[in-house]
């Protein structure tokens, strides 16, 4: 997945933003076109939908549904960003910890684990902690995964290189090993946030109707496709502009040689 | 050098005095890799202080190995290694290492990599940087402080890897083909600024090459080595008078005549 | 890990955790969790039910056409993303977007326009893994050395065999992580459109046991789910490792 994020950067270095926007045009024209037929009773036409995201964002509806779904949804990431990074060290630095915590860890992030979501009522009724929890139950592995990758990878090169300039313990560790594996973590990072936002929309569609998910179950109840649809575009909007944020971040951080010029 | 006191040469105490020490001493080392890859043989040699003794042998043979052993980065199966009189466990602020594959971090400019040993041992930023930029000036890296290693090429990067060994300080450099990645105008150049950098800087350095005229040019001594597991074939002195111009040098029946028989030498080696 | 000088294979250490599980159900420490022991014993109860079977079908004939659906979308798509320059920028970013955004905000959507039944499910499991298999394939293909296609050409090389011969392998690293990561994608598609539409397949039977409160067979079915996922991609993964060894050096 490092794969991914180095041609990442090297694509959005290059694409114009011409045919971005081209790109953007046709999308949303193909929408409009299919709303217009329509292909079915409930798609909507895209201007519909964007007239239905205005009024939502206007009248506060978007503004008190993520206040609902957001707060979770950073607890639950910082939560397992913090953790999942401790454990990703422990499992990278001790074989011991790798033996116990690695099949375990490769289990969980190949597995559907939502189908948990459903049971976190018993436990955790359907408030703030329930949705804390779907978001760490599903954001744990692939962050705990890649950290432990990142943190693995360190090019033996520059291990050497730090010995042989008598880096400490913990020098080595901050300034090599991290910056060597942030391509890793942060994916993970980006994975999990995407991964912990399923999981609290799954939260709310399933278990606690609140937030943004119940904003989907509402307008869906009540046949108001296009607002479910500006809905269910603030979720994917919201996703990746917060996805962007997190590289951005990351290159701040640990790679300022991976920014665009 | 420069005026700012600096951690450096921790000889063994008493030792320093006698001139006739080596720099580094090596004794019947042997490297058996996991595997069973024997890569040394139990090989001897001195370096003596102040002058530049090269290594040279086969490719393959334990080259880097054994610079490895002495930097303290890989461990011996046998033998032993004095630097300045005390054993070898492990790196020392006495050893810098330039490596063949240059270790450069790729996050990093220009000057924090050469600033990079420095900022490990914990010096400020304004001194750290402005030691670095004196090795980016003798390095000819001038105007490339703020470049990143991805937009060098191999021939800087390896300058960079060069002046961070530099800015450190130590009495020691270990080179592991320092020109190995740049082309052969420019490597006359490069063997130039050494020689002449080694004489301003009184330093001991152990570098390996591929090339036998490269040796012959820079050496005061140069151990072969057998073709691998390596043995020391033969340690000889050039005893080349560096004096005029590189030129005539390169022409004169000396230079000529100790390439000749290291050829012969080596040739043996290649034939088997 | 070594215990006196053998070399445990790592996979053993799921038995220390599978013994952690059962003190906990033993110790009866949380309601929900009931002994490792009762939880295998209920596995032989829930296989041959025609709860199960049924489910098992209908989930495996969603994930087995959307899975394939994907496969063929993903690849083309990811193969002109990675050599036809106009393409890769006319697709990247929403491939990009999709790649990493909560598509199952989309679920009920799908539910509304195509109902209640298998299409929702299929196209669930398609809209979970496409855009991974097309965004990993556009890597490979774009990851392959320029100077193997002048080899290949100077050689004399068809398009065809070119694109068969050194395209394809160059690339396969990365097509088979693609391929991998789209196969537990899709999974999870399946069931999170399961769990969603809540009447169909596996979602109905995990609704109807946490309803009836039944937690052996809950965990049971969940471990059944857990062992195909991770047979499936280790079994990917398998064939990964095997062309590991140039996936470094090309
Ligand atoms: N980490 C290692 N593990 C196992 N074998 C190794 C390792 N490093 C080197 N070797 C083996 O030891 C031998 C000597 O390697 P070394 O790198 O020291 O050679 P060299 O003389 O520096 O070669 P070159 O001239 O190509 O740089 C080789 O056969 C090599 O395959
Ligand atoms: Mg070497």
């Amino acid at each position: 997945m490092a794969v991914r994020t180095q041609s990442q950067h090297g694509r959005i270095r290059t694409s114009s933003w011409l045919l971005r926007g081209a790109s953007i045009l046709l999308v949303f024209g193909l929408w409009e076109w299919a709303g217009t037929i329509p292909v079915s009773i409930a798609f909507p036409r895209f201007t519909d939908t964007m007239s239905a995201f205005v009024e939502m964002l206007a009248d506060g509806t978007f503004a008190s549904a993520y206040a609902e779904t957001i707060g979770p949804l950073l607890v639950g990431i910082l939560l397992t960003a913090v953790g999942g990074l401790v454990a990703g060290l422990v499992m990278g630095l001790s074989p011991r910890a790798e033996w116990l915590g690695l099949p375990l860890i490769i289990v969980l992030q190949a597995s559907p684990s939502a189908a948990i979501v459903p049971l976190i009522t018993f436990l955790y009724g359907i408030g703030f902690a329930a949705k804390v929890f779907a978001v760490v139950l599903l954001s744990a592995p692939v962050i705990v995964l890649n950290s432990y990758r990142g943190i693995t990878n360190t090019p033996k090169s520059l291990l050497e290189m730090s010995d042989a300039f008598l880096a400490k313990r913990w020098q080595r560790i901050w300034k090599i090993v991290l910056p060597a594996g942030s391509g890793l973590i942060f994916a993970g990072l980006r994975l999990g946030l995407a991964q912990g936002f399923t999981g609290a929309v799954l939260a709310e569609l399933l278990i606690t109707p609140t937030g943004v998910g119940d904003l989907i179950t509402f307008y869906r109840a009540g046949a108001d496709y296009p607002y479910m649809f500006a809905a269910i575009f603030s979720i994917i909007l919201f996703a990746s502009v917060s996805l962007t944020l997190l590289q951005r971040l990351e290159q701040r951080i640990f790679r300022p040689e991976m920014r665009p010029v | 050098m420069t005026d700012t006191p600096r951690l450096s040469s921790h000889g063994a105490p008493g030792t320093t005095g006698f001139s006739q020490e080596p720099a580094i001493r090596v004794m019947n080392l042997t490297k058996e890799y996991p595997g069973g890859i024997r890569a040394l043989e139990g090989i001897s040699f001195d370096v003596p202080k102040g002058e530049l003794t090269s290594v040279i042998g086969p490719s393959g043979c334990g080259k880097t190995t054994s610079l490895k052993i002495i930097a303290g980065l890989v461990e011996a199966t046998s033998g032993e290694v004095v630097v300045n009189g005390t054993q070898v466990r492990g790196p020392g602020p006495e050893r810098a290492f330039v490596f063949q594959e240059f270790a450069l971090m790729p996050w990093a400019t220009v000057l924090r990599n050469v600033a990079f040993g420095l900022e490990l041992r914990g010096f400020g930023r304004k001194e750290r940087e402005s030691i670095a930029h004196e090795y980016i000036a003798k390095m000819n890296l001038t105007g490339f402080e703020d470049a990143y290693p991805h937009q060098l090429s191999g021939g800087m990067r390896q300058r960079v890897g060069l002046a961070r060994a530099m800015a450190v300080d130590a009495d020691i450099l270990l080179m592991d083909e320092p020109f190995a990645s740049v082309d052969e105008q420019i490597r006359r150049k490069f063997q130039e600024d050494l020689l002449r950098l080694l004489s301003e800087e009184k330093k001991s350095v152990l570098f390996v090459t591929h090339s036998i005229e490269e040796a012959v040019y820079v050496s005061d001594q140069i151990v072969i080595l057998t073709r691998g597991p390596a043995q020391v074939s033969n340690v000889v002195r050039p005893g080349i008078d560096r004096t005029g111009d590189p030129q005539n040098i390169r022409r004169s029946s000396a230079y000529l005549d100790c390439v000749e028989s290291i050829w012969v030498e080596l040739r043996n080696y290649l034939e088997e | 890990m070594t215990l006196r000088g053998f070399r445990i294979p790592m996979v053993f250490s799921l038995v220390v955790w599978c013994a952690i599980w059962e003190i906990i159900g033993r110790l009866n420490l949380i309601s929900l969790i009931p002994p490792f022991t009762d939880v295998v014993e209920a596995l032989f109860e829930v296989i041959p039910s025609t709860d199960f079977i049924d489910a098992t079908m209908i989930t495996f004939q969603a994930f087995a056409i959307g899975m394939g659906l994907a496969l063929v979308v993903g690849i083309s798509v990811g193969i002109l993303m990675g050599r036809i320059p106009a393409v890769g920028n006319l697709m990247g970013m929403w491939v990009n977007i999709f790649e990493s955004s909560p598509l199952t905000a989309i679920v009920p959507a799908l539910m509304a326009i195509l109902g209640f039944g298998l299409p929702t499910m299929i196209v669930t499991v398609f809209l979970f893994s496409v855009w991974v298999i097309a965004l990993d394939t556009q890597v490979g293909v774009e990851r392959v050395n320029p100077s193997l296609i002048e080899m290949g050409r100077s050689f004399g090389a068809s398009n065809r065999a070119l694109f068969s011969k050194i395209v394809f392998f160059a690339a396969l690293p990365e097509l088979l992580a693609g391929i991998r990561l789209g196969l537990i994608r899709g999974l999870k598609g399946v069931i999170i459109g399961q769990l969603l539409i809540a009447v169909i397949g596996m979602g109905y039977l995990f609704e109807l046991y946490s309803r009836n409160f039944l937690m052996p067979e809950f965990w049971a079915l969940l471990i059944i789910l857990f062992g195909f996922a991770y047979i499936a991609s280790e079994a990917v993964a398998y064939f990964e490792r095997k062309v590991a060894f140039y996936a470094t050096s090309r």
